[in-house]
């Protein structure tokens, strides 16, 4: 099925302050998008609308259309937990369940909308953990350990283990890396190339080259505006929109 | 305005490049007035200072590769380094054309001199003007100008054309003169190369400015409306 982002004049508020302003994108199926800008430009709001994430927050609000596939995510009777089973989302800082061991933490998705069969849960749980890279080093451990006691850069993986349990169509990650040593953060640029094959990703960064390194395609946001769209090598060597060129230069930003 | 260091850096490197251009063009300048003259003191001029040019060439691909592995470079930055990096081996082979040049001439002094009919300082002039022009386009990011300079190719090209004939001639009814004809000759083809890399620091100015590569058009095919 077709999995590509197709987003129609979304505007969103914080209060009465509009943090978005009539973006029209469509992200194409099984291909990774960045979203990138300066701070407050509106790309982790951004991201947060695709899921619903953002009305979870006091006062605010959101209008506009947003599909995935044959799904419209703010359409009547959609509900955000079947948006987000679907959407799945990784944020900048690691954030498993600490207490729960490896397993539960992959499994708690799972768990939660009532999966009853053991022996294929322990199947989901070890293709997940195989996908986000994570298997080979914590497959001894996965119930004696807790997800707390991985380094940062594993429990990034985890979490998006954690996130492809559900078996999404999409992968929302917010500056996965951000908080990540190179070494780590190259483990999670190779996992995103890798993920993109099978799911829409999206991801947000603040690192310019870690946009080029990993996504076909790029959005430049600026003040709430998306200014620019189009294939990464264009948007990192030839710009259209000066002020798109201005930011990736630094002259500005 | 951000970035305030790589843009010095940025700015450092134009500088160097156009100090480096102009030695190449005043090398050239002097190896065709060594020519003029039959002097071999300037000629041994232009290959003492060779040494300059090619120290100010490993200066410049320092600072680029510097540029590209610390600041990681971005879009027009990009585009204006990866320019400098190919202008800079240009404008070495510019100098290499020089000395070249300087050596036949140095070869020419101890000769019969022909009678050709050739006039190798317009060719020098056309040449030079184009190298010139280049390098002004670059430092005023003057695409236009650099597209200019493409045009002016094939003019060169059919003078060296016209003195391949000429030599040939020469050496066939003058064939005491044969080895001064033969200089010429190959000053010509020095002259057509440095005619050459003028008009690939034009294309790699345009490839800076415009983000588009216009190497190797057909033949005829226009220029306008590159962009």
């Amino acid at each position: 099925m077709d999995a590509g982002i197709h987003v129609k004049d979304l505007n969103a508020w914080f209060g009465s302050t509009q943090a978005l302003h009539g973006i029209n994108i469509d992200m194409p199926d099984k291909q990774s998008t960045a979203i990138i800008g300066p701070s407050g430009c509106g790309k982790s709001t951004f991201v947060r609308c695709l899921n619903r994430m953002h009305e979870t927050l006091p006062d605010t609000r959101v209008d506009g259309k947003v599909t995935v596939g044959d799904m419209e995510i703010y359409g009547k009777g959609v509900s955000a937990v079947s948006v987000r089973r679907r959407i799945g989302m990784v944020f900048q800082k690691p954030n498993p369940f600490p207490t729960m061991s490896i397993y539960d933490n992959v499994a708690s998705g799972l768990k939660l909308n009532g999966y009853p069969n053991r022996s294929e849960l322990d199947g989901i749980v070890e293709s997940s953990l195989k996908k986000a890279a994570l298997w080979e080093e914590v497959k001894d451990d996965l119930k004696k350990k807790s997800g707390a006691s991985l380094s940062g850069g594993q429990q990034q993986r985890l979490c998006i283990a954690r996130a492809l349990a559900v078996e999404p169509d999409v992968l929302l990650m917010d500056e996965p890396a951000s908080a990540l040593d190179p070494i780590s953060t190259s483990k999670i640029e190779d996992l995103i190339f890798e993920l993109k094959k099978q799911y829409t990703v999206v991801i947000v960064t603040h690192n310019m080259q870690q946009a080029a390194r990993v996504a076909e395609f790029t959005a430049f946001f600026l003040m709430g505006n998306m200014v620019e769209f189009d294939k990464t090598e264009k948007m990192f060597t030839k710009p259209s929109d000066k002020r798109t060129e201005d930011y990736i230069t630094g002259r500005f930003g | 305005m951000t970035r305030t260091r790589f843009h010095q850096g940025l700015d450092d490197l134009k500088q160097k490049l156009l100090a480096m251009g102009g030695m190449a063009e005043q090398a050239v300048e002097r190896a065709i007035r060594a020519y003029d003259n039959r002097d071999i003191a300037v000629c041994e001029l232009v290959l003492r200072d060779e040494a300059q040019i090619n120290a100010a060439e490993r200066e410049v691909d320092e600072l680029s590769i510097d540029l590209l592995a610390m600041q990681q470079p971005m879009a027009v930055d990009l585009r204006f380094i990866i320019a400098c990096i190919k202008i800079n081996s240009d404008l070495e082979r510019v100098g290499d054309q020089a000395v070249n040049i300087s050596e036949r001439v140095m070869d020419m002094v101890a000769q019969t001199r022909s009678t050709l009919n050739v006039d190798i300082p317009r060719m020098a002039s056309l040449s030079i003007n184009m190298v010139r022009d280049a390098l002004n386009s670059f430092l005023t990011a003057n695409a236009e100008m650099a597209q200019s300079v493409l045009e002016r190719d094939d003019l060169v090209d059919n003078m060296n054309r016209e003195i391949f004939e000429a030599a040939d001639y020469a050496m066939t009814h003058q064939v005491e003169a044969h080895r001064d004809a033969l200089d010429t000759l190959i000053i010509a083809r020095n002259l057509e190369r440095v005619a050459d890399h003028a008009t690939n620091i034009a294309e790699d100015v345009i490839f800076w400015v415009r983000g588009t590569d216009v190497r190797h058009r057909a033949e005829g095919q226009t220029l306008t409306g590159s962009s």
